[in-house]
């Protein structure tokens, strides 16, 4: 090969379009980017942003309803845009790869890692067989597994989320591409893994002067392990530079809205203190709990926890997969005993509470699910989900129920028009509105947020932060706010408490934790935050008021 | 793993218990008996007292309770009783009527499922929607004719108009064709409608992408990537849908006149012929539970997320 400053990846006018029933629409349009020889580009955009189908088109892998209609697509100088399926076959793999999203559904259950690295060197080498074994434990070996020999004899159920997408990078180096897609590779993963992973990608490229079209909505991570940027929305091009440049001064709107609403990247505002004496909404005492496994052993999934929330403020419990806040988020909703501790809300006892009991409590603790697709019955109207609360409570009579259902769609800034819409009809952001509806509708004392915004786009989760932030003010309540994601802790929280394997690490104001956490974990957490490499964005958030609708 | 084996061999004897006392309490609540079908018939010429000495004889009217005892003792060593009407051992009925059950079934079963996975690989291959869309309503059609009907227009075009298999005095194994082909046709489709659903959900599996992205052929990716995976859900079903076949062998041996278990059952019933029925039901509820044993016995061998849950740590 050449030295030359000859682009590894030269798209040019890009369309992509998808079919639908009988209708074609056009997602992507005149999308024009290079990718230099050994360079990282980021695509960066929200949902529907077109990023992932021009990922797709690269590596020849789009959806069989979707198509490249016009443009091409230089890989090494030749354009694969037209070429038939065989021939594609020939550089997929071998000249460009893929680090995929989601590293637990990856890889072939039935399948060994071993066997699975493998097949690379089977489809496109001629090593044989001892050769290949011999190759796949060096690759395994060169992304940071450990005991690669055992590991080439395991199943992917075996491995942690982590272990996984190592052993999805292995597959994508196998045969030194020219270029890698990484498909928002870290973005189903902790963050802490997350930075490893990041960590391991450079390194990686840096060794084999790799290229890297890093596809991501995390304008941090963008921002700390790109060179350029190429800002996408609606399948269009709105922006694209030299990172620094980028995110120092954006050219387009679209770009300055995007930075501002990132909050690993926007300046944190911090929250007003809260004043001392407040009455306390939510007392938790050493709450431990216990899980019998099937060997008979009990696993304990909370060790030990003691944290309160004051009226009217904010607690972030904050810790990876594992840390045990799933847990103790549903031992507060009263979903189980605690094994030992106390729960109290207000003055209520929550684990001496039984059957009727329970159940008239249910309305004084609301749950919102991170993922508003799912938690929504998708047979019922928005009117049906928001007014169902109601109709397990004291009989309102109809007109009553209707008045308050109108009254909180209204105060969660819908408008009156989605009542009669089923959920598919609406946009996530309006989803996670109704899900807010829905748990305030019986005016509840706390909420329990768990992970509300992690599966928003960044502007969408941005108003829904303001608008937690104003329902909080005006109405008074008080939230569990639980996230793996500590910018967003930083921007909503008042004080946090760090989980790790079932134990508190942390617990304290957000200012105290974040200026001196008092253990190493919590220091690494919150280092793994990305887009630190970057000073603060100059624009500040916007101050809170009713969002537009999203 | 042991533990397993252990649980799925102790359900299934207790399944076969519960089918047996079921089936003694159900067949004992029938009004009337062979004893009094059979002597009671006018050709005998036998008297009230003489019939009632003969029920005597027989026992039928003991305790119900040591009727049950003796007879799942009985069950217990292989001595399935005398068949009333035919007047020969139950287990001399079965020695010569279950053989060919058990060939047409199996074969049945066989074919029913090389059918299926046929029907699913070829819509999954098909290069054009509208193939694609003929090949996968083959099951619905499948499904929805009758068994009888089926078989009698399998002798009609095969043995009668095109003449390739021959009904009268047919070889041993020219005779299973036809019955084989019409017992498999209802079996298979749900087996197919069932593989096409998982072929196509696999498909669209994240690792798929990942196997397609390393250069995989579209061979490959079926047989190395899909199959294994669209199989493991179909494995239940051909284990429920064996009952199914027990319950299609009575028609097609009758239409077919094979001399099986199916054409059995069917005399016993009009005879009240409780030995024989007993035995009948306990058989098939072993072939059911046998089978269902061995597709749960299976599961951990196609699926390694079964066989052991020692998890890796982070």
């Amino acid at each position: 090969m050449s030295i030359s400053a000859n682009p590894v990846l030269d798209v040019r006018n890009l369309d992509i379009s998808y079919s639908q029933g009988d209708e074609r629409s056009t997602v992507v349009h005149g999308v024009s980017f290079t990718v230099a020889p050994g360079e990282v580009v980021a695509l960066v955009g929200e949902s529907g942003s077109g990023k992932t189908s021009t990922a797709q088109a690269v590596i020849g892998l789009l959806a069989n309803n979707g198509r490249v209609e016009n443009g091409s697509i230089l890989l090494n100088g030749e354009d694969i845009s037209h070429w038939s399926a065989r021939r594609l076959r020939s550089i997929r793999g071998a000249v460009v790869s893929l680090v995929p999203q989601d590293p637990g559904s990856s890889l072939n259950p039935v399948l060994t890692i071993g066997a699975q690295v493998r097949e690379i060197l089977e489809i496109h080498g001629r090593l044989d067989r001892r050769e290949a074994d011999r190759r796949v434990i060096e690759l395994l070996a060169n992304v940071g597994l450990s005991e690669p020999e055992l590991r080439i004899r395991q199943y992917p159920h075996e491995l942690s989320g982590g272990m996984k997408q190592r052993v999805l990078i292995a597959i994508a180096i196998a045969l030194r591409p020219a270029l890698i897609i990484a498909d928002e590779p870290t973005s189903a993963l902790d963050v802490t893994v997350q930075r490893r992973i990041l960590d391991l990608i450079d390194d990686l490229r840096r060794e084999h002067g790799t290229s890297v079209l890093l596809v991501t909505h995390d304008l941090g991570v963008a921002a700390d392990r790109s060179e350029r940027i190429i800002v996408l929305q609606g399948g269009r091009i709105q922006e694209q530079g030299k990172t620094a440049d980028v995110l120092a001064s954006p050219q387009s709107a679209y770009t300055r809205k995007l930075l501002s609403d990132a909050p690993s990247l926007a300046a944190a505002k911090p929250r007003p203190p809260v004043e001392p004496g407040r009455p306390a909404a939510l007392t938790i005492t050493n709450l431990v709990q216990n899980f019998a496994l099937p060997t008979g052993k009990n696993f304990r999934a909370v060790d030990g926890i003691s944290f309160n929330v004051a009226r009217g403020t904010t607690h972030a419990v904050v810790g990876e997969s594992g840390s045990g806040k799933t847990t103790t988020i549903r031992s507060i909703a009263g979903f189980q005993k605690p094994t030992s501790g106390e729960i109290r809300i207000g003055d209520l006892d929550v684990a001496s509470l039984r059957a009727e009991g329970l159940r008239q409590f249910r309305r004084k603790v609301q749950l919102v699910y991170q993922n508003p697709w799912a938690s929504l019955d998708p047979r019922q109207t928005v009117q049906a989900i928001v007014e169902e609360p109601l109709l397990n409570f004291d009989p309102l009579p109809r007109t009553e129920r209707e008045t308050r259902v109108r009254a909180i769609i209204e105060r969660v800034g819908l408008p009156l028009t989605v009542l009669s819409r089923l959920p598919h009809a609406l946009s996530g952001g309006q989803r996670q509105r109704v899900a807010i509806a829905r748990a305030l509708v019986l005016e509840p004392e706390v909420v329990v947020l768990d992970e509300a915004v992690s599966a928003l786009d960044v502007t969408v989760q941005a108003q829904i932060l303001d608008l937690l932030a104003e329902l909080q003010r005006d109405l008074g309540l008080t939230y569990v706010f639980v996230s793996h994601d500590l910018a967003v802790v930083r921007q909503i929280a008042d004080t946090v408490s760090v989980l790790h394997n079932g134990r508190q690490v942390d617990y304290g104001t957000v200012e105290d934790v974040f200026s001196s956490a008092s253990t190493a974990y919590t220091r690494e957490l919150i280092e793994a935050i990305p887009g630190q490499k970057f000073p603060r964005a100059e624009t500040s958030r916007r101050p809170i008021k009713t969002g537009p609708l999203s | 793993m042991t533990r397993y084996v252990i649980g799925r061999i102790g359900q299934a004897l207790l399944v076969l218990w519960a089918a047996f006392t079921l089936s003694f309490i159900m067949l004992q609540a029938m009004p009337g008996d062979a004893v009094l079908i059979k002597f009671l018939n006018p050709e005998f010429g036998l008297s009230a007292d003489q019939v009632a000495e003969i029920r005597a004889a027989y026992a039928v009217d003991s305790n119900l309770v040591v009727q049950y005892g003796h007879t799942l003792i009985n069950f217990l060593q292989g001595d399935f009783g005398y068949s009333l009407q035919a007047g020969v051992p139950v287990s001399a009925q079965l020695a010569t009527n279950l053989p060919p059950t058990l060939k047409l079934a199996g074969l049945g079963f066989l074919a029913a499922t090389l059918l299926a996975v046929f029907i699913a690989f070829l819509s999954s291959m098909a290069p054009f929607a509208w193939l694609r869309n003929a090949i996968q309503s083959l099951p619905s059609l499948f499904i929805s004719v009758p068994v009888f009907w089926l078989a009698i227009m399998l002798i009609q075009i095969f043995s009668f108009r095109f003449r390739l298999v021959s009904v009268i005095n047919p070889g041993p194994w020219e005779s299973l064709i036809l019955p084989v082909a019409t017992l498999a046709v209802p079996i298979a489709a749900p087996l197919a409608q069932i593989l096409i659903r998982n072929i196509d959900e696999i498909r669209t599996r994240p690792f798929v992408a990942v196997a397609r992205a390393k250069g995989a052929s579209e061979t490959r990716l079926l047989w190395r990537h899909v199959a294994r995976n669209a199989i493991l859900p179909t494995l239940t079903i051909a284990g429920v849908l064996f009952g199914e076949l027990i319950a299609g062998a009575v028609v097609t041996e009758t239409v077919f006149g094979l001399n099986g278990i199916g054409g059995l059952t069917e005399k016993a019933v009009g005879n009240q012929d409780l030995s024989v029925l007993q035995a009948v039901v306990v058989i098939s509820a072993a072939a059911f539970v046998t089978i269902n044993l061995a597709v749960d016995l299976a599961y951990p061998l196609l699926d390694p997320r079964l066989r052991n849950r020692s998890g890796a740590a982070a």
